[in-house]
């Protein structure tokens, strides 16, 4: 370094110095919530300010917790599906699916292969479901209202094919231990085709609208960087973790009992780990989901969609942990059974929760309208981090 | 405003006040758990369009709502703000709750930590039943809303029986 | 990745041996010595330890740096003491009140207390997951935090702590994540009772609807209570 350079480097020191200790604040603490048009239902974030710069952050949780848990003892198997409905009430049907096949796999009994393919089709749709309000909705979060009208005015289509099958648009409940309760129905084929279209279409105006948008790039490039191996350590998952770089995607390296491994798709990862490599992810998720269901329309086994299991479910005692890959990230169940109606202990795994485990974090030392950004990006349900 | 809250407006007056009433209901969104998407279907997609009715539903916080849409579970930990959020709101205000577990507490019904129902804790102009309502009968419970208050009286505001969508 | 690749042809093969999660519980054993209590492997599918509640900590950093299990599922806990209300699934209004519970029963890999840690953690690079238990005596349960293992442990704990009375050494937070600072109780506890099911019947258990496709002939017109009928059809 020449002396004139650093000369310049100490005087820029000592101008910032002199700014820092003219403009010091006092601490002023921020509650944003429990209920703010800026949050996802009711997390509430208590943070610490100096000047516009977080010091502290701390998310305070419970505004909407059920004790699934505790009601999931008091249930029976196929009552739970009812209740798990409600953990993650954008992509409903996903999470019915980890418990059941808990079950399943307690029971020894499998479904057969033309369950387990709408099983699939229909897990992908709730995830189209659920991320394509997420596409829209992080642009509200950083002021552009267009986009949530346009997934608004989308998701209805993938609802209404739900409801098409399942007879509920939001909480289908049709999930069941051994298989579905009931077959698609007839030209319900060709109209998902249809929509899928649209939702291609949606993606693609969301591709130009928010994620080309510069202000958009400008708020979110560099923005919440998350580092692979805090991700990992603070359990991450789904597109968060994905946007970090890491290759896990259970749909292909787990056992989920699905028909993923049958079809061709990719697991989309982004090197950045900030707010846009999560938006960016979840983007490509959604098109890749429409390819998924798409495929699962083709290539649909024919027979029966419910295998043989006894009137009244009795599950065997023993113990099964199965996670999906939902639309927020990894979702699991623990179930303790011993051998009644009803579960003795269901501890369920759910993906928010974790995912914004790491805000105390990731919000340290970011500034306060990049506090909503990161929070939008990490995308959190809160039925699913409070249960 | 005395005369209003007393009663003893003129009648013509009345039905002018009831109808400017009837067609600016600012709804503030109170949304909790699930039915809160279906509220924002119902409030901000094209295709279901409260605007048409004459509500809007971006007041910039409670002070300056009419009406408030409690949409989801109420729980123990939540209450006390349902609460302070009611009184911050203006006279006249009405509320609707929205789904089950704003009725009655829903499926948590037997839970540790749920309200069984939201008018526990503040009074409930409309009830929508439904675990989500769907949209439409959101918009219908508004339009019953917007009857009653088009042949309200404001002195006997509070003797009406609440409004149970069916 | 070969090991979880496809669950139904293992199932069909099934295999005797499991290499990759036996290898696993190989090393933690090796690692933990005494600390190391059971292992238990179901070939091609999952895999559960138990470890002394002294070695709990040890068992994470262990798991985290010789076995390569860098993500962190979840921590909870099982209450093992059954409820003395009985199973609560029936209307209680008039029911019973609170007896003395059954023995215990434990579950994998077994256990002696009447609480029992249960944190699940995985290996991204292999796809293999590890359940870990640990017992906690139910008149003092504590143990020590596994905050310096994963950092992610933080709220998982807090959760345990409120919902079981399990308190955490080292741990820098330990208050209520759900609840209000007033509740009393831990609710996942099997003798907290849901007081609302006491004061109102749920005829719940009489909705048991027929399944697509099921057979019949197991009780057509027995009423579904929680007898026996159909269990094994």
């Amino acid at each position: 370094m020449t002396d004139t350079r650093q000369l310049a480097y100490i005087a820029a020191q000592a101008a910032d110095a002199r700014v820092n200790v003219e403009l010091e604040t006092e601490g002023m603490t921020l509650n944003i919530g429990p209920q703010h048009p800026a949050t996802h239902g009711t997390l509430r974030i208590i943070v610490r300010l100096d000047g516009e710069r977080v010091v502290a952050a701390e998310p305070v949780m419970g505004y909407m917790h059920r004790g699934y848990e505790k009601l999931a003892e008091v249930r029976t198997y196929p009552q739970v599906t009812t209740l798990v409905n409600r953990i993650d009430w954008l992509g409903s049907f996903a999470n019915e699916v980890p418990f059941i096949l808990a079950a399943e796999r307690l029971m020894e009994v499998e479904a057969p292969p033309r369950a387990r393919w709408i099983r699939t089709a229909l897990f992908e749709l709730s995830r189209i479901a659920n991320v394509v309000l997420f596409l829209g909705d992080m642009g509200v979060q950083l002021g552009a209202v267009t986009p949530v009208f346009f997934a608004f005015r989308d998701r209805e289509f993938v609802l209404n094919q739900i409801e098409a099958v399942t007879g509920g648009r939001f909480h289908p409940n049709f999930d069941r231990i051994g298989g579905l309760k009931d077959d698609l129905p007839k030209g319900w084929i060709e109209e998902t085709r249809s929509v899928l279209g649209r939702i291609r279409t949606f993606c693609d105006e969301m591709e130009d609208l928010v994620a080309g948008n510069e202000i958009f790039e400008a708020r979110t490039r560099n923005i919440g960087v998350i580092p692979a191996d805090v991700g990992l350590a603070y359990g991450l998952s789904g597109a968060n973790i994905r946007a970090s770089g890491v290759d896990w995607d259970l749909r292909r390296d787990g056992d989920m009992g699905l028909a993923h491994g049958e079809l061709d798709w990719k697991v989309w990862t982004h090197p950045d780990g900030d707010s846009f490599a999560r938006y960016w992810v979840r983007l490509q998720e959604v098109r890749e989901a429409c390819t998924i269901v798409e495929q699962c329309l083709d290539g649909l086994p024919s027979g029966p969609v419910m295998a043989k299991v006894p009137r009244i479910i009795k599950v065997p005692a023993g113990e099964a942990y199965v996670e999906t890959e939902n639309p927020l990230g990894v979702m699991g169940y623990y179930i303790v059974s011993k051998g009644d109606l009803v579960p003795y202990r269901v501890k369920i795994r759910s993906a928010s929760f974790n995912n914004v485990s790491i805000t105390p974090w990731l919000l340290e030392g970011v500034y306060v309208p990049d506090v909503i950004s990161i929070l939008a990006s990490l995308y959190f349900i809160l039925g699913d981090i409070d249960r | 405003m005395g005369l209003v809250e007393n009663g003893k407006l003129p009648k013509p007056l009345t039905a002018l006040l009831n109808v400017s009433r009837k067609y600016s209901l600012w709804v503030y969104q109170w949304g909790l758990a699930c039915c809160a998407i279906e509220m924002g279907a119902a409030f901000a997609s094209p295709r279901y369009d409260v605007m048409r009715l004459g509500v809007i539903p971006f007041p910039a916080s409670p002070r300056q709502a009419d009406l408030v849409v409690v949409s989801g579970t109420v729980t123990d930990k939540m209450a006390p703000a349902v609460k302070r959020l009611y009184e911050q709101m203006p006279d006249p205000k009405y509320v609707i709750s929205m789904g089950s577990c704003a009725n009655c507490g829903g499926p948590y019904w037997d839970s540790y930590s749920v309200t069984k129902g939201v008018d526990q804790i503040i009074p409930v102009d409309v009830y929508v039943p439904g675990c989500p309502p769907r949209p439409e009968a959101l918009l219908e419970g508004i339009v019953l809303l917007q009857e009653r208050i088009r042949s309200e009286d404001m002195g006997e505001r509070w003797n009406g029986d609440p409004i149970v969508v069916s | 990745m070969d090991t979880v690749d496809n669950a139904d042809e293992t199932d069909v093969e099934a295999p005797a041996v499991d290499s990759g999660r036996d290898a696993l519980v190989a090393t933690l054993a090796a690692t933990l010595g005494d600390g190391f209590v059971a292992g238990e492997v179901d070939p091609g599918v999952d895999v559960c330890v138990r470890v002394t509640a002294d070695s709990w900590l040890a068992a994470g950093i262990a798991l985290r740096d010789h076995c390569g299990m860098s993500y962190f599922g979840f921590l909870s806990a099982i209450d093992w003491l059954p409820s003395p209300y009985g199973r609560d699934m029936d209307a209680q209004v008039d029911g019973p009140e609170a007896s003395d519970p059954e023995p215990m029963e434990w579950g994998t890999t077994g256990g002696e207390t009447r609480f029992q840690l249960l944190a699940r953690v995985h290996d991204p690079m292999s796809g293999l997951g590890i359940t870990v238990k640990a017992d906690v005596p139910g008149d003092r349960p504590e143990v020590d935090s596994w905050i310096p293992a994963y950092a992610g442990a933080d709220w998982h704990e807090r959760e345990a702590w409120e919902m079981f009375g399990i308190s955490f050494r080292g741990h820098p937070n330990q208050v209520h994540l759900y609840l209000p600072g007033a509740f009393e109780g831990n609710p996942l506890r099997k003798d907290y009772p849901l007081l609302a099911r006491r004061i109102k019947p749920w005829p719940g258990i009489v909705d048991v609807e027929l399944m697509p496709g099921s057979d019949d002939e197991a009780g057509d017109d027995e009423a579904p209570e929680e007898s026996e009928a159909g269990a094994d059809a």
